[in-house]
């Protein structure tokens, strides 16, 4: 039981990242009819806004010091972060230790914007050519944006840590009755989880309760009409295309903390970030958060020793078992509309 | 000629010179010059040109004829190479059954993975494919039915090789490498000519020879009324259906061919370097025939062919690159000078040759839509305006097809 | 005005028939010539193949740094480095048997694929009579076997499963690098000390070749002193998210976390341990411990905090005090304004040692080579005296056991040295059962 109620949190965690990444997939796909291979780069450039505003706060001057010694024998570099000196050591270093939560809002401009640049500058010349060309395009685009981001960074992993207040666990069991330690959850993890909730939410709220949302949903169903109407569609999907990057790219601010970001990381959610939208069936909001979830929640159970023991190597095959299961049964996927992305 | 009609031969021949003359026209920068760093006339390269070639080629029948996108051809060539390794294993080096089992094997998956993925279309298509082939490589790397049958089958992720203790009953006093009854495959005949050195290795003959009649035969089904169904099937599914038609043998027929293409690749992989590694399974290799093919010309006859020497060209030569070799070659320029033109030029080579391939990608899919077959029919069209022949622009811009 | 190269069993040839451009196979005997690439002009070439995109980037990087070092030293550029400390005295920083050295570098992607097919392209190309690094053991194993077959020789970089020297080891191929159950043998006694005899261990292991042989060996040098494996857990190479193998940990009873991970996957196994609080924690009324048994800087860096009181081993390490080490990391150091990581030093100690066989053996045939390097004993080069055996060409020597530093001055100074286990200990004999299967074979010298 311990354990299936741990698998269920670590399926939950697993599950807001695919379904954020999912959610910004299937927004640009449902409006603006584009595969985006380099969604998976708007997620990496996400984590690594993370990391470069933790350089900026922690840039430092040099005193080298006399009394101790570096590794050739000369006197030691000693770095201290401006902010410190500015701010004083205590307070500054608490500024360097949030430096992730201050991310968000350093985060959301940088991606609007570089969402908007690749509209504009990129995907507005694709929206009728055929997707395999769009695939192509933005899979270069990534590979482009990664090696970039690997030309500053390096390929090394950087850690980028949580907030110290969040370090540690939680112990779920306690309130549920269990020994302590048996049921134990990272703070950061629940966090992640409330924060990709909430941000969900707010996508779903802000199509669903505005003008402008209302006039998108009617340009995903049907684009020419809403054309016809006089509306300036256009100018209203380069919007969702820069909402759909700040999706992404707040999914990766937040994830730094859970895994070190490194330069490929968003090659190692691409694939499966796709079969994630399949899933759910092209084009469906709620059926890419669901798939996200169902994946997440069923790749942790096939992790669980109980399972491994009984069928070995699972945990590596079953998503991609539930997905050739699920567009077996369900042509378009969990939620997928009719002739969507099937020629 | 051969049954193929005026424009199609001289296709035909001209590809075969091509591939005959390879070793002279990949080597042509003399070997003591500077430039001969971009030389790509050594076997290992040259075979992987045509190896990849038919991969293309194969791939381009199913993807440029009827649409459908596979995202996971590479697992069929995956699976040619185990075969082809385990033939060594199990009977001699000898190339022949090899060769036919890896094509046999291929086919077993195509077809069986064909049949259930066909009956999607479009991107749930692309994913089915995808999962089969990433579950087929996660498969391969941990070597988990091995370990469900208790025996090594793939041999993980260092890839599967021939031990001197394997079975071998054919071996007998036969060849320790792979070899065409008896005519090793690493044997090479070295030319000097002045300054020049050509190369003529017999493994690349073989691959070259099976990939001329790998080509043949794609001449030959584009030009079919079988090719012409397909087509048909790119061009509206749902209209073909409402004639009464059933498309599905079709389009699986092409897939296992397609799928035998691949295998065949695989096989001939392993026999140019006996070891199957379960990366070549992988989805990145999968993906990498698809820009193969879009970056030649999808659709086209020759694109593939392009296209996969062009990716290949760049992954081995251009990541050779080094910061050394760029000192010497700017070395004539001022210092500041020559540091930053090595500077910029390094991101762009060695370690950084990715970025190199992201951006041909992009430049390649931006302005030229139908891939390098559409760059080429440009400058054609461009030197024919030029030179006031004053032909009609022919049908090539409108027709990249062909 | 042609030039003929044999194959290994030298029976069949392909001959010039006519002038046509076609090679027609004809059948030959034997040849004269000697070997592989045999350097005839004033220049030899050395191939080195290291990982330049993907994970192992910057570990491939700081290798490709030290060969060309090394390559500068033997050159006689530079301050010479370890050629003034190593015991042999055959290199005069001319070159190689009087010939200047130059290197030609390949990405090996971390593929077996893209490592061989970079591997022939220094062979058939560039005319490489040697192939040196790499970052990881299915590489090493697939380049191994393939210097073999061209018969060039191989000098393996970072690789340690047991594998490389062990059921795959080859005539052709050395390995100067540890191995799992060196780590192992030299970890034991330190985390007996550490931790006591009587611990319950967890262990996540990389699903792949060298997982299996560290774990294999942690294993059973861990349970030889009394400890019980709880559990072994594979976690598939593709994982970036470890919670979901970190989770059930407490609950197993185990208080000590064994993860035989290395790279990224090290890196975020780590941080998830970390990030559960399992190092806070008290099981069966015991501090809960993690124990990674593969450590290099590079990757220490990468974990950041989370290495801090986490016991590892290393093959070598820049802290070392002997005099080999000190030349080392002063001429990298100077040239590259950071200390080595132990797979540069690994790459750097393998091309002096090839240079050095050279030199002593008179040629550049590999099987002179072979013979000049089998049974070699040397000093000089970090970790004291050692042994290059001849029986399945792993070098024995000191190996040394890392604990992550509690308060780093610097971003290099991430790993502090516990202990220098001596060479006597981590020896095993060559037909040990981890490593038995495979045999050497007879070395080939191509051509």
């Amino acid at each position: 039981m311990d354990a299936i109620i741990l698998q269920l949190l670590n399926g939950l965690d697993k599950g807001s990242a695919y379904a954020l990444i999912a959610l910004g997939l299937t927004l640009i796909f449902g409006t603006l009819g584009v595969v985006n291979f380099a969604h998976g780069a708007l997620f990496m450039i996400g984590a690594f806004c993370a990391v470069t505003l933790q350089r900026i706060l922690s840039f430092s001057y040099v005193v080298e010091d006399p009394t101790q010694k570096d590794f050739l024998g000369r006197p030691l570099k000693v770095q201290t972060p401006y902010i410190e000196s500015w701010f004083g050591p205590d307070f500054g270093s608490a500024i360097i230790d949030w430096s992730v939560p201050l991310a968000i809002l350093f985060s959301i401009p940088i991606m609007i914007a570089i969402g908007f640049i690749m509209e504009r500058g990129l995907i507005k010349h694709f929206y009728k050519r055929p997707h395999a060309d769009q695939i192509l395009v933005t899979f270069g685009l990534a590979i482009v944006l990664q090696e970039i981001v690997r030309t500053y960074y390096g390929a090394n992993p950087i850690q980028t840590p949580a907030p110290q207040a969040f370090v540690g666990s939680f112990d779920f069991g306690s309130l549920l009755g269990f020994d302590p330690n048996v049921v134990i959850y990272p703070y950061w993890r629940m966090v992640y989880f409330g924060f990709s909730a909430l941000i969900i939410g707010a996508v779903f709220a802000f199509l669903r309760f505005t003008t402008f949302g209302m006039v998108v949903r009617a340009g995903m169903a049907d684009r020419e009409t809403v054309g016809l109407l006089g509306l300036n569609i256009d100018k209203r999907f380069t919007l969702m295309f820069g909402l759909a990057a700040a999706v992404a790219g707040l999914a990766g601010v937040m994830y730094a903390p859970i895994n070190a970001p490194n330069y490929h990381m968003g090659m190692d959610f691409l694939v499966l970030s796709f079969v994630v939208v399949v899933v759910g069936g092209m084009g469906s909001l709620p059926g890419a958060v669901l798939a996200g979830f169902m994946l997440g929640i069923l790749e942790s159970f096939a992790s669980m020793n109980e399972v491994k023991d009984y069928f070995d190597g699972i945990d590596q095959i079953i998503i991609y078992l539930v997905a050739i299961v699920v567009l077996l049964t369900r042509p378009r996927g969990l939620m997928g509309r009719k002739g969507v992305m099937e020629d | 000629m051969f049954g193929l009609n005026k424009k199609d031969s001289i296709l035909m021949i001209a590809v075969a010179a091509l591939a005959l003359l390879a070793p002279f026209i990949l080597n042509i920068f003399p070997n003591d010059s500077a430039l001969a760093f971009f030389n790509a006339g050594y076997p290992d390269l040259m075979q992987r040109f045509v190896i990849f070639g038919i991969f293309a080629i194969g791939f381009n029948l199913l993807f440029g004829l009827t649409g459908y996108l596979s995202f996971g051809h590479a697992a069929f060539l995956g699976v040619g190479s185990y075969a082809a390794v385990w033939m060594f294993k199990l009977l001699n080096y000898n190339v022949v059954p090899a060769i036919v089992l890896s094509i046999v094997v291929a086919a077993a998956f195509s077809l069986v993975i064909g049949y259930i993925s066909l009956r999607r279309s479009g991107i749930y298509f692309s994913i089915l494919t995808l999962a089969f082939a990433q579950m087929m490589f996660v498969t391969a790397y941990s070597d988990l039915l091995g370990r469900w049958l208790g025996i090594t089958l793939t041999n993980g992720e260092t890839g599967l090789q021939v031990y001197n203790d394997d079975p071998q009953i054919l071996l007998g006093n036969g060849p320790n490498v792979p070899h065409l009854f008896g005519l090793e495959m690493r044997a090479k005949e070295v030319w000097d000519i002045g300054p020049w050195e050509f190369t003529l290795p017999v493994g690349y003959y073989l691959c070259a020879v099976l990939m001329l009649a790998s080509f043949y035969l794609a001449i030959r089904i584009f030009r079919s009324p079988f090719g012409l169904m397909l087509r048909a099937i790119k061009s509206n599914q749902t209209r073909l259906n409402y004639t009464g038609l059933n498309s599905k043998p079709y389009t699986l027929a092409v897939f296992v061919i397609s799928g035998m293409y691949a295998g065949l690749a695989g096989g001939l992989l392993a026999c140019m370097d006996p070891l199957a590694g379960a990366e070549r399974m992988q989805w990145t290799a999968s993906g990498e025939v698809v820009i193969m093919t879009i970056l030649g010309g999808a659709g086209t006859l020759i694109g593939p062919i392009l296209g996969s020497g062009a990716i290949k060209y760049l992954e081995n030569v251009f990541s050779k690159l080094n910061e050394g070799l760029l000192h010497d070659w700017f070395g004539f320029m001022p210092d500041g000078l020559e540091g930053a033109l090595v500077w910029v030029v390094s991101k762009f080579t060695g370690e950084g040759w990715h970025l190199t391939l992201g951006g041909l990608f992009m430049l390649v899919i931006i302005f030229l839509p139908g891939g390098l077959v559409e760059g080429g029919n440009k400058i054609r069209s461009w030197i024919q305006n030029r030179t006031g022949r004053g032909s009609p622009p022919a049908d090539t811009a409108s027709t990249p097809a062909e | 005005m042609s030039k003929f190269t044999t194959t290994r069993r030298g029976l069949i040839k392909s001959g010039v028939v006519g002038g046509a451009g076609l090679a027609m196979p004809t059948i030959f005997t034997s040849s004269a010539f000697g070997y592989t690439n045999e350097p005839t002009g004033s220049t030899v070439t050395l191939g080195f193949n290291v990982p330049q995109t993907g994970p192992y980037a910057e570990e491939g990087l700081d290798e490709l740094r030290a060969q060309e070092l090394a390559v500068e030293h033997l050159n006689g550029m530079g301050d010479g480095g370890m050629l003034n400390t190593f015991s042999s005295k055959a290199l005069k920083g001319n070159g190689i048997l009087g010939k200047k050295v130059q290197f030609v570098t390949g990405d090996t992607q971390t593929k077996s694929d893209a490592a061989r097919a970079s591997a022939k392209s220094m062979i058939e190309k560039d005319g490489a009579v040697m192939i040196n690094g790499g970052s990881s053991s299915g590489v090493a194993v697939a380049v191994q076997g393939l210097c073999q077959e061209a018969g060039v020789i191989f000098m393996a970089g970072l690789t340690h499963s047991n594998d490389t020297t062990g059921k795959d080891k080859k005539r052709n191929g050395f390995r100067h690098f540890f191995n799992g159950y060196m780590s192992a043998a030299a970890l034991a006694p330190v985390l007996k000390n550490a931790y006591g005899s009587d611990r319950r261990a967890y262990h996540l292991t990389a699903d792949y070749t060298w997982g299996w042989t560290q774990q294999e060996s942690i294993a059973a040098a861990t349970e030889a002193m009394g400890w019980e494996t709880v559990n072994n857990v594979l976690t598939p190479l593709a994982s970036t998210d470890f919670s979901s193998y970190i989770a059930p940990v407490l609950n197993s009873g185990a208080d000590v976390l064994v993860l035989n991970h290395y790279g990224g996957n090290m890196v975020n196994s780590l941080t998830n341990a970390i990030q559960f609080g399992l190092r806070d924690k008290i099981v069966n009324g015991k501090q809960f411990e993690i124990v990674v048994p593969l450590y290099s800087e590079l990757m220490a860096a990468g974990a950041g905090k989370n290495v801090e009181g986490v016991i590892g081993s290393m093959n070598w390490n820049w802290q070392l005090q002997d005099d080999g080490t000190q030349a080392f990391v002063k001429s990298f150091g100077e040239k590259y304004g950071r200390p080595p990581s132990n797979s540069a030093h690994t790459c750097y100690v393998q091309t002096l040692l090839y240079a050095d066989a050279c030199e002593r053996a008179g040629t550049f045939n590999p099987c002179g080579v072979v013979d000049a390097l089998e049974g070699f004993e040397f000093d000089g080069m970090g970790n004291g005296p050692v042994l290059y055996r001849a029986e399945d060409h792993q070098c024995f020597k000191d190996v040394l056991v890392m604990k992550g530093k509690e308060n780093p001055t610097n971003e290099y100074d991430t790993l502090e040295i516990v202990e220098v286990t001596p060479r006597a200990q981590v020896e095993y004999a060559p037909d040990h059962p981890m490593f038995a299967g495979g045999e050497l074979g007879a070395c080939n010298p191509g051509a």
